[in-house]
């Protein structure tokens, strides 16, 4: 029972959460980037890693790029690439 | 800014005892137009894309009787990455020769360009920060606290405004000052906790053996050792203290890793800088409002990036762009054309002799004439594209179109060289720099050369506006750029399929602010460009029109001019007398060098309806394309039905059909980019190999749709 809850309340806090799936003007604090090397270190240089603070700002037609913003920096990401940065909700 | 007391007289000199600093700073800080501001000449492009600057630049300077060689590195977000700017950067940084480090900074997003300070810090140079784009930052309500920053980094920190000139005299008074100064101040970035604990005990160690490396301090060595820095590990691997540190470093490690719950030393190393960068930023920006700067440009982008309305507007303005490079361009080309008949007809009056007026006359004037008629189109073409530059709209424009491009085997940045290419292919060959992995890159260059570039331009309007009424023509412009880009983007989608198979390329890249294009620096991007036309067309393109000239005037035939004059002489009236004439005419010329190639290569071209005068014109065209409408010139003007100047384009529409018409312009815009492109391409692929390749695959393509839009036309329009 309790763990239902937990897991209950989890969901709802979205702890297991993708960029990709966020709406926009959402925020959320990135929980874990799941890249290796050269994209990883990419997202890194932006200044996307565990703790960073994103904003949602815009999706192109089908989600197909999303623009967010890390740090009062303007990125855009492919979906495939926000769907490796892992975050929670705030 | 300059002193003419110790005005520099020789190019020679410089260099000679300059203070040399390496420019370095992420992309869009502002780098290319502070060096306009340092420089006092305008002599670099600047841009507001990321990877305008390719290539490492080199620019010198006096500034109060001080000699300023300045190294322009690549704008990069990190030197520790995998792309070609990144390598150029970091090994010119690690390697290179210079004094002092110059580190460019946005005042108004300093927390993420601390993130390149940080890495930057770790070479251990002499370093200046200069803090740009004050002006917007104070605009935006940031406050900077400039002492307690340079007591953070513990290097010297300049506010600069390079939009208006600010604090540039003080910038270059610092870097002389630091450069002079025996000493190197040493950073004092401070890591976390447990990174600190490991460093003083590295450094503890080595202060007891009194080891010393460079000018390092020992706490400096043992970041260095820590973070891994290949370089030192490299210079102190024969050196016994290693025996010892090894362990030491290793344990070291060990304690990190836990820490950080990763063995992944780089993405410690980022970490580490991103909470340097957060707590400096924290510590010393002020802003009590959200930007106004920011908010403005999200406000821009909720309609430019519309879901609905996004790829409308971008198609609008592309399309605006033609237009005006068509309609407006017209303008002035009449007067230009008519200005410089009349004044081929005035030399030509003054000129007795005959063979030196036809040179003149129908070689020079006729043929860097041609080229000169143009100039108008491209410096609107080149005007639009500076816009789309320095505003900031390129990259959205990218973001706009990378599902689209996606499909083809592209990545949306693919378009930042592809719309290049419509200035010129060799600019856009070197921003395809920008694309990170090899195969995409590849794809990019081999399609390039499709988009049709500006000196291509006045071969459409040429055949469109001998062909085609000018409300059409325009429209004609439009779609003749759109083809070749479709075209492109379907051979890239092959190209994908069948050569180069593989993963993508991540897309990531930022999108800069929106900023109010400067006039001058527009300016400077079209005066540069322009003038690098014009110069083309005084010196290359006179010397290739000389020589069409001569190849089309000799070897004299003697005994064919003989045959015709005894025969002209004989003719009774005068309609005979002018068909012998032009036989005659067209006799030399068929006889001449220039026919003979044209002759020799006329199988090949035949079946796509060209005569051996446009199978010259294009061969020239490998040479520069602007060259094929001189060629058409020269040949033209010769063969000329009457003597009275009637322009080329009224010749062309009298000697061609539409036809071989449409079927040449199709060959123009898909055959092998120019020399000077071709050469930068292969340079860029990587080897005399892909040249080949590009020489097969643009041949192929160009002759088998010229030769499918040949017969079709035929079969609509007929001969
Ligand atoms: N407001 C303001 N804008 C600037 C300043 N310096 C550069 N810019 C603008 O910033 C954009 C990028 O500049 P650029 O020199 O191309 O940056 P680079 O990529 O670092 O070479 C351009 O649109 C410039 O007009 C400045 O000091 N103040």
């Amino acid at each position: 029972m309790i763990i239902i809850i937990i897991f209950k309340i989890m969901l709802e806090n979205g702890v297991c959460l993708k960029l990709s799936e966020l709406k926009k003007h959402q925020e959320a604090r990135v929980v874990r980037v799941d890249a290796e090397g050269e994209l990883k270190q990419r997202l890194a240089s932006f200044g996307l890693i565990r703790g960073a603070i994103v904003k949602i700002i815009d999706c192109s037609i089908r989600k197909s790029t999303i623009e967010i913003m890390v740090d009062n920096t303007l990125l855009a990401l492919r979906k495939q690439e926000a769907e490796k940065i892992e975050v929670e909700k705030i | 800014m300059s002193c003419s007391s110790c005005k520099i007289e020789t190019p020679k000199e410089y260099g000679v005892g300059a203070v040399k600093i390496a420019l370095a700073g992420q992309p869009n800080v502002g780098k290319s137009m502070l060096i306009n501001a340092m420089s006092g000449g305008n002599r670099v492009k600047v841009g507001n894309f990321s990877g305008v600057t390719v290539d490492k630049m080199e620019v010198c300077f006096e500034h109060h009787c001080h000699l300023f060689d300045l190294i322009d590195l690549p704008g990069t977000y990190s030197i520790d990455g995998f792309t070609k700017e990144e390598k150029v950067a970091r090994d010119f940084l690690l390697n290179g020769e210079y004094d002092l480090i110059l580190n460019v900074v946005d005042a108004t997003n300093l927390q993420r360009n601390l993130l390149l300070t940080t890495e930057l810090l770790e070479l251990n140079k002499k370093m200046v920060l200069a803090l740009n784009m004050m002006d917007e930052a104070e605009a935006d309500g940031i406050k900077i606290d400039k002492e307690q920053l340079e007591k953070i980094l513990g290097v010297k920190v300049v506010f600069v405004s390079a939009k208006r000139g600010e604090g540039i005299d003080e910038l270059l008074d610092t870097m002389h000052e630091i450069a002079e100064s025996s000493q190197r101040a040493h950073s004092r970035l401070i890591y976390s906790d447990p990174l600190e604990e490991e460093i003083i005990k590295v450094r503890k160690f080595l202060d007891e053996k009194g080891f010393s490396y460079r000018d390092w301090t020992n706490r400096e060595v043992a970041i260095g050792l820590l973070f891994e820095q290949e370089k030192l590990y490299k210079e102190l691997h024969d050196n016994p203290i290693m025996i010892e540190l090894y362990p030491m470093i290793r344990e070291a490690l060990e304690h990190i890793y836990t820490h950080h719950e990763t063995k992944d030393i780089k993405e410690i190393r980022a970490n580490e800088h991103a909470a340097i960068a957060r707590g400096v930023a924290l510590e010393v920006v002020q802003q009590n409002q959200a930007p106004n700067s920011l908010t403005l440009t999200q406000k821009i982008d909720s309609i430019l990036l519309n879901k609905y309305l996004g790829i409308p507007i971008f198609l609008f303005m592309m399309w605006a762009l033609f237009w005006l490079t068509f309609e407006f361009g017209n303008i002035p080309m009449e007067y230009i054309d008519a200005a410089i008949t009349a004044f081929g007809d005035f030399v030509g009056g003054y000129i007795v002799d005959d063979e030196i007026r036809s040179l003149i006359v129908d070689g020079i004037i006729a043929g860097v004439g041609a080229v000169l008629l143009f100039l108008p189109n491209i410096v609107i073409l080149y005007i639009g594209i500076a816009l789309l530059e320095t505003t900031g709209y390129m990259s959205r424009v990218a973001f706009l179109l990378d599902g689209f491009f996606h499909k083809f085997g592209l990545h949306g940045k693919s378009f930042i060289p592809l719309v290049t290419g419509f200035g010129c292919t060799v600019p856009a060959y070197m921003a395809a720099r920008t694309l990170k992995s090899e195969k995409d890159r590849l794809i990019t260059l081999f399609i390039l050369g499709f988009m049709s570039c500006g000196a291509r331009l006045p071969v459409y309007v040429l055949f469109t506006g001998a062909f085609f009424s000018e409300a059409v023509a325009g429209n004609m412009l439009f779609l003749i750029y759109i083809l070749g880009a479709l075209i492109g983007l379907v051979m890239a989608k092959l190209l994908r399929i069948f050569v180069f198979k593989g993963e993508d390329e991540p897309f990531v890249m930022e999108m800069p602010k929106y900023r109010l294009p400067s006039f001058k620096l527009i300016w400077h991007t079209v005066y540069s460009n322009a003038a690098s036309y014009l110069k083309k067309a005084g010196t290359f393109i006179l010397l290739a029109s000389v020589l069409i000239w001569f190849a089309s005037n000799y070897p004299k035939n003697e005994s064919i001019v003989e045959e015709y004059s005894k025969k002209i002489e004989l003719a009774k009236s005068k309609e005979e007398k002018e068909k012998l004439v032009l036989k005659l005419q067209a006799k030399e010329l068929e006889s001449s060098y220039l026919g003979q190639i044209g002759k020799f290569s006329e199988p090949f071209f035949a079946p796509l309806g060209f005569d051996w005068r446009l199978s010259v014109a294009l061969e020239s065209g490998l040479a520069a394309k602007e060259v094929i409408v001189s060629t058409l010139g020269v040949l033209y003007s010769i063969g000329k039905v009457d003597q009275t100047s009637s322009s080329l384009k009224e010749t062309l529409a009298k000697n061609l059909n539409i036809p071989t018409a449409l079927s040449f312009i199709v060959f123009v815009m898909l055959y092998l980019p120019c020399f000077a492109a071709s050469s930068v391409f292969t340079k860029e692929a990587g080897g005399f190999k892909y040249f080949v390749y590009l020489f097969l695959f643009t041949t192929t393509t160009a002759w088998l749709l010229s030769f499918i839009t040949y017969r079709v036309a035929l079969a609509i329009f007929g001969s």
